[in-house]
């Protein structure tokens, strides 16, 4: 999709001052909770949740024999070719041309399997409604059609978020790392998981040490399903067909009994 | 205790199990209610690491695979003409389409936004393996109702139906085979998606394959099982010739699951995860041995297939190995990558008993006010309350 935007997360450059997270909050007009607040007040590290589609992550890790901390932005990776767009039956979740994966509460009956199917278990469910919608980031649909910045990404002080055309930015990504090789470890995170998603990340410390799901398969999702699913149809025909090529071929040969002399209801005066 | 009702040409014997299973009918409605009310997570154990639980890993995955004696003994009976199995076709039919009823008003409790759930015929996500599965569903539940009508319209007379229904019934039957051929694969399917989270003991481009040759050959089994039952619950002759000369079926399909299954985990390089001490592969031991390898070994010795015990107890191990395969496919393969712990609550566990339960009180309703199972030449007397005597009394 030639055109479709994306966003760089440099994890060097945040600072963990979670004026994106207020942000998304405010443009979105998510609910307040007790679950989104600021980090500190907290009681637990931060999760995603149906109000809150964006939280940085801390870690306290090792860099080189010192103690570093490193903060991680958390958001829906907005998939080139997402695997919960391809698992919702209902036309619910869909990539835009703009690059935001976006969901539909109408059309969505709430069966989760987008869930099942997320590689990065973004999406959350409204467990405590009536009738629950599964919500995460939408990338500021509205915004970034506009060819404006995604709330969060507006307000970062820092440019740890930088927000243009995906394959731009993939190469910004390179020729960052390209050009301070010994501050970058040599991989963009999003680049080939799950076939490309719309947010990169750059890092200087492995990505597993920080949050990242390692096992991503790089062969985008949709195809391993469809490689079965298109069978479908020619197995439909097929067996169907066979199946009447053997009745047809049994029945002259069988004698069938009337079928309503074989059997007969329980007695019922016991 | 036991006492019969009637109303018009039905009735329906109460009996002390009966009472106990429309009791725990009324629990789960009572639940239902709670659920619709105020929410999933009012009362159920469900969480964002674990979107599917009791209901879907065992009402849904496990009751469609155990209505599977629907589809393989229609291919026997109708399609290859088998006239020797005709005697269990009628009541295989009738578990299975009782299994499907029991499994969509499962998935009606599950779904969030249940109002929406028609929405799926009008905006066709066709690249979902659900979208497969819930038409295909929806379709054979309805062909299993018209094929029953074939049945009903017996004790209701209305010869003009009947005569439509029995023109259509060769058309029904073969698409009463494709299509659950289709959604029982399409179940394991809907698991591909979850590449990289499902453990690679059962995580495989081969599960829809897995998933439709066990509903298969899961399906002679379970007609031995509920066979049994009722006959032990009616005081009747068991069809023991019929479930001996169907083991040969299950034998080898069986023999062909695990030679495949061992190719499989063999070419993808993941064999040795089955004995790498872990709880899944002690999990994945169980099933292969205890559900697949003991039964073919039980199947293959004559002196215990001829036997009423012998039949019983392998076909057991085949039902339960479904089973397992089922749980371990939703919950034990997903469980490190959900990162959490998941027990259902005793409401989902009351929706579940209900609905079972559901299932066999409309299992005995409808044998006994319809022509289900096969005209008994020698009867023992029966008594009054025979059935509530008994192990298996319903």
């Amino acid at each position: 999709m030639a055109g479709t935007k994306g966003v760089l997360v440099d994890i060097t450059r945040c600072i963990d001052c979670e004026s994106c997270v207020v942000a998304c909050r405010l443009y979105n007009g998510l609910e307040e909770g007790k679950n989104n607040g600021a980090k500190a007040m907290l009681p637990e590290k931060p999760k995603l949740a149906p109000n809150k589609w964006t939280v940085v992550q801390e870690y306290k890790i090792e860099k080189s024999g010192n103690p570093v901390r490193r903060f991680v932005k958390e958001q829906c990776f907005h998939c080139l070719e997402p695997a919960c767009a391809s698992a919702c039956f209902a036309k619910a979740l869909q990539k835009t041309p703009e690059g935001p994966v976006v969901y539909n509460e109408k059309l969505c009956v709430g069966c989760r399997y987008c869930m099942i199917a997320c590689p990065f278990g973004i999406l959350k469910f409204e467990w405590e409604k009536p009738f629950p919608r599964v919500l995460k980031c939408q990338m500021c649909l509205a915004r970034v059609a506009d060819n404006q910045m995604p709330a969060c990404a507006s307000v970062c002080p820092t440019g740890a978020l930088t927000f243009g055309e995906r394959e731009k930015l993939a190469e910004e990504a390179k020729s960052r790392i390209a050009s301070n090789p010994n501050l970058y470890i040599n991989q963009i995170y999003g680049e080939k998981e799950a076939g490309g998603t719309s947010w990169l990340y750059i890092s200087d410390l492995p990505f597993e040490q920080l949050g990242f799901r390692a096992n991503v398969p790089y062969r985008p999702i949709p195809d391993y399903t469809w490689q079965v699913l298109k069978w479908t149809p020619h197995i439909f025909i097929g067996w169907g067909a066979l199946l009447t090529g053997m009745y047809m071929y049994t029945k002259r040969r069988a004698e069938v009994h009337a079928e309503e002399e074989l059997y007969a209801p329980i007695d019922k005066d016991e | 205790m036991a006492r019969t009702l009637h109303f018009g040409r039905w009735h329906f014997k109460l009996t002390a199990t009966r009472y106990i299973l429309i009791l725990l009918t009324v629990i789960m409605l009572a639940a239902v209610v709670v659920r619709l009310i105020k929410g999933l997570g009012a009362v159920t154990n469900l969480s964002d690491e674990w979107p599917w639980g009791l209901w879907i890993g065992f009402d849904l995955l496990s009751g469609i695979a155990l209505a599977g004696g629907g589809f393989s003994t229609a291919l026997f009976v109708h399609v290859l003409h088998k006239q020797k199995y005709a005697p269990v076709a009628r009541a295989a039919l009738l578990t299975s389409l009782l299994g499907y009823l029991i499994a969509c008003l499962s998935l009606f409790f599950d779904v969030g936004r249940w109002y929406n759930f028609w929405r799926p015929f009008f905006f066709w996500g066709y690249h979902s393996v659900l979208f497969e599965v819930f038409w295909c569903i929806s379709l054979y539940t309805l062909v299993q109702i018209i094929e029953f009508g074939d049945i009903f319209f017996e004790k209701i007379k209305f010869p003009a139906l009947k005569k439509v229904i029995h023109r259509a019934m060769p058309f029904l039957l073969i698409l009463g085979i494709a299509l659950p051929t289709l959604h029982q694969s399409s179940l394991g399917s809907l698991f591909i998606v979850a590449v990289g989270k499902l453990n690679p003991l059962w995580w495989s481009m081969f599960i829809p394959f897995f998933f439709v040759w066990s509903a298969f050959f899961l399906g002679p089994a379970m007609v031995t099982l509920e066979g049994t039952m009722a006959s032990r619950a009616y005081k009747r002759e068991s069809e023991l010739p019929i479930y001996a000369s169907l083991t040969k079926v299950t034998m080898w399909m069986l023999i062909i699951y695990l030679i495949i299954k061992i190719i499989d985990l063999n070419y993808r390089g993941v064999l040795s995860l089955a004995f790498n001490g872990s709880f899944e592969s002690n999990m994945f031991l169980l099933e292969m041995i205890g559900t697949v390898t003991i039964p073919i070994i039980m199947y293959a010795i004559p002196s215990i297939r001829k036997t009423s015990w012998g039949v019983f107890t392998a076909s057991f191990l085949v039902v339960a190995g479904v089973i397992l395969n089922r749980a371990n496919v939703c919950f034990v393969g997903m469980a490190k990558a959900a990162g959490a712990s998941y027990y259902p609550s005793i409401w989902e566990w009351a929706v579940t008993l209900g609905l079972w339960s559901i299932l066999v009180l409309g299992y005995c309703f409808i044998v006994e006010n319809f022509s289900i199972l096969p005209k008994e030449e020698h009867k023992t007397a029966p008594t009054r309350s025979a059935g509530a005597k008994l192990p298996f009394g319903v």
